[in-house]
């Protein structure tokens, strides 16, 4: 047996049998449902994976999921748990759309560029504020992102249904279409947009930096021992608000991408828990990068079965959950060697 | 002052659904074990007990599904916990992320329906329409106390609290530090999703997608507020249920402020109650919180 072949064949056995028994307690419960689960996983395969255009809207569904996973990655990398990137999502998308909707009169690029800032910018104060509550040592990070992600969607809730409601549509509570310089130019014939290149790019300076750089040494020394980390002069307080900050704005670029490329204006519903599968997709890649690449097309594609379900099935969206909590059991599940935590 | 009793006796039917995760919580953290789960349990027990009591038309069948429940689901977190050695912020998660969407499942043909309530009994023998209670919101203040007694009076008690301060020592004293756990982890899941049963057929007899609206959290909030007394955990309940009240109240007068902004009060008061009570317990909290105990040689 080649080499490579060994070295692939008990993570790829382990892998396989994953997946069959994540798929066989799923289809269980569709059964338990009175679903046919042969039938649902057929349709999904299809819808998704067979149908050039299925796969193409996976890519799609990856951007946002890309910089969301990082918005997890980078406060995991100095020892956070930052649940809260559906917030900062939201809040980018807020700020984002001031700035598509109230600025006017600007070249494509440099609206584009204000848009993608104020987006970031609105993210990262969202994230600023569990930082800095916890960079002051006053409350955990983990509870005070988890209640943010509460408030968010009010606050957008707050202007889709007042000020920034438009006229015209009386029956749905959404903003004005943006101008047209405002939307995120795509691939001509798909949806795939400026969103996901930025993702893969703002992935690679992750990837950089984390292995090349100073920052990326100092960033693991506050992580492993914040302690440490101190007496060897390292500014611990300010790398976790830092970490929080640069997580946030990453997750609100995902939300204003999402506005500007997809729906074109600010409404609602315009995350299916992108923030919480970030989430997933940072546990299930422990921070790697070309892991995160993985897991985000993964989980990309959880996410679209999670549609096809909803049309062809009749489930509530919300079942994709159950299939990610499934994948999480299975991966908490494993044991673990001595010492290692997960 | 009609108002203000209205107001008290709103406040305290408001206490009941989230005094009962609080409770829970405070005797799993006194093993040392954070649960982030405590949402899902109480989506779970919401939908499952909506459920069980529109088919069968009695709401006791509910509540008992709903203990069935959480206890079972409960005990998986633990399993995870105590014998896989996993985080129990990403075990918590993950049981947060299975009651959003089971819970979903479960009560999608019942959303829009009313089921059978609760019965109710008024408090003290009044006979005004206000103060009048089901037997879960009795139970729920019973409850408090109870724990109290068994955590710091009680020689189990302080087995229990031996644990979350160290599993090690506890394990050298003669206690087994793994069922100490999976114990409190089963009366935690219990009242986590007694809590959501009593929202969902207890008080508004309906069932909605996410209707606990993060309830779960607030209530890991308050054990932090309470600093892991049950005692004062009836305190932060009544503050709770005072602001979800408060926040109906005005919007029922219809004034003219956005349902969005009053719909911030919960969460922004729990914000706020930590920032004020959430500093420098450290040293009050459980020794071993969060850690994981991979057994003593």
């Amino acid at each position: 047996m080649p080499n490579f072949l060994r070295r692939w064949k008990w993570p790829a056995l382990r892998l396989t049998v994953t997946v069959v028994v994540i798929l066989g307690v799923f289809g269980l419960f569709l059964l338990l449902m009175g679903k046919d689960p042969i039938k649902a996983y057929r349709d999904t395969f299809a819808a998704n994976v067979l149908n050039p255009r299925g796969l193409s809207e996976l890519v799609v569904r990856m951007a946002p999921l890309l910089l969301t996973a990082l918005a997890v990655a980078i406060p995991f990398r100095v020892g956070l748990i930052n649940v809260g990137a559906e917030g900062q999502f939201m809040l980018g998308a807020l700020l984002g759309s001031w700035a598509a909707l109230n600025v006017q009169g600007l070249p494509q690029p440099l609206h584009l560029l204000l848009l993608i800032l104020a987006g970031m910018v609105g993210g990262a104060l969202w994230g600023a504020i569990p930082g800095l509550l916890r960079a002051l040592g006053w409350i955990n990070e983990t509870i005070t992102t988890l209640l943010l992600n509460y408030l968010a969607p009010l606050i957008v809730g707050y202007f889709v249904f007042g000020p920034w409601r438009a006229p015209e549509l009386a029956m749905y509570p959404q903003t004005p279409e943006f101008p047209s310089t405002a939307r995120f130019p795509s691939i001509a014939g798909t949806r795939l947009h400026l969103g996901f290149f930025l993702g893969l790019f703002f992935l690679a300076i992750y990837a950089y930096l984390i292995s090349r750089s100073r920052w990326g040494l100092e960033m693991r020394a506050v992580g492993g021992n914040p302690e440490a980390a101190r007496r060897l002069g390292i500014p611990v307080e300010r790398w976790i608000l830092i970490a929080m900050m640069v997580g946030g704005a990453l997750a609100g670029l995902a939300g204003i991408a999402e506005v500007a490329a997809i729906h074109g204006r600010l409404k609602m519903a315009i995350s299916p828990g992108y923030g919480f599968m970030g989430f997933l997709i940072n546990w299930l890649a422990f921070a790697n990068p070309i892991g995160i690449l993985i897991m985000s097309f993964l989980v990309a594609f959880i996410a679209s079965s999670g549609f096809t379900l909803q049309i062809t099935q009749r489930l509530p969206y919300a079942a994709v959950n159950v299939l990610m909590a499934l994948i999480l059991f299975t991966v908490l599940a494993k044991p673990l060697a001595k010492g290692a935590q997960r | 002052m009609s108002w203000f009793l209205s107001w008290l006796s709103g406040a305290i039917l408001y206490a009941a659904p989230i005094l009962y995760p609080t409770l829970g919580e405070v005797v799993e953290q006194r093993t040392g074990m954070v649960n982030l789960g405590l949402e899902g349990l109480m989506l779970l027990g919401a939908s499952i007990s909506f459920a069980v009591s529109f088919i069968t038309k009695n709401p006791w069948l509910g509540i008992l599904a709903a203990i069935g429940t959480g206890l079972v689901a409960n005990l998986v977190y633990a399993w995870l916990v105590v014998h896989r050695n996993a985080s129990q912020l990403a075990a918590g998660l993950a049981l947060m992320f299975f009651g959003i969407g089971m819970s979903a499942l479960v009560g999608k043909p019942y959303v829009g329906q009313m089921a059978a309530y609760l019965p109710k009994y008024p408090l003290l023998g009044s006979q005004s329409l206000i103060f009048r209670y089901d037997l879960l919101v009795f139970l729920a203040f019973f409850l408090a106390p109870v724990v109290w007694f068994f955590l710091f009076r009680t020689r189990w008690g302080l087995k229990l609290r031996a644990v979350g301060e160290s599993p090690a020592i506890a394990y050298a004293a003669g206690v087994s530090p793994g069922l100490v756990r999976y114990l409190a982890a089963a009366f935690a899941g219990i009242c986590a999703a007694l809590g959501g049963a009593h929202l969902s057929i207890g008080i508004t007899g309906t069932w909605s997608e996410g209707m606990t609206a993060g309830r779960g959290f607030i209530a890991i909030a308050l054990v932090i507020f309470s600093r892991w007394n049950p005692l004062r955990a009836i305190v932060g309940a009544l503050v709770f249920g005072g602001a979800v009240v408060l926040q109906l109240q005005l919007q029922a007068q219809g004034i003219g402020i956005s349902a969005f902004l009053m719909d911030m009060i919960p969460y922004v008061l729990t914000v706020l109650v930590l920032l004020v009570w959430g500093r420098g317990v450290r040293h009050v909290a459980p020794a071993s919180l969060g850690r994981v105990y991979f057994g003593t040689e």
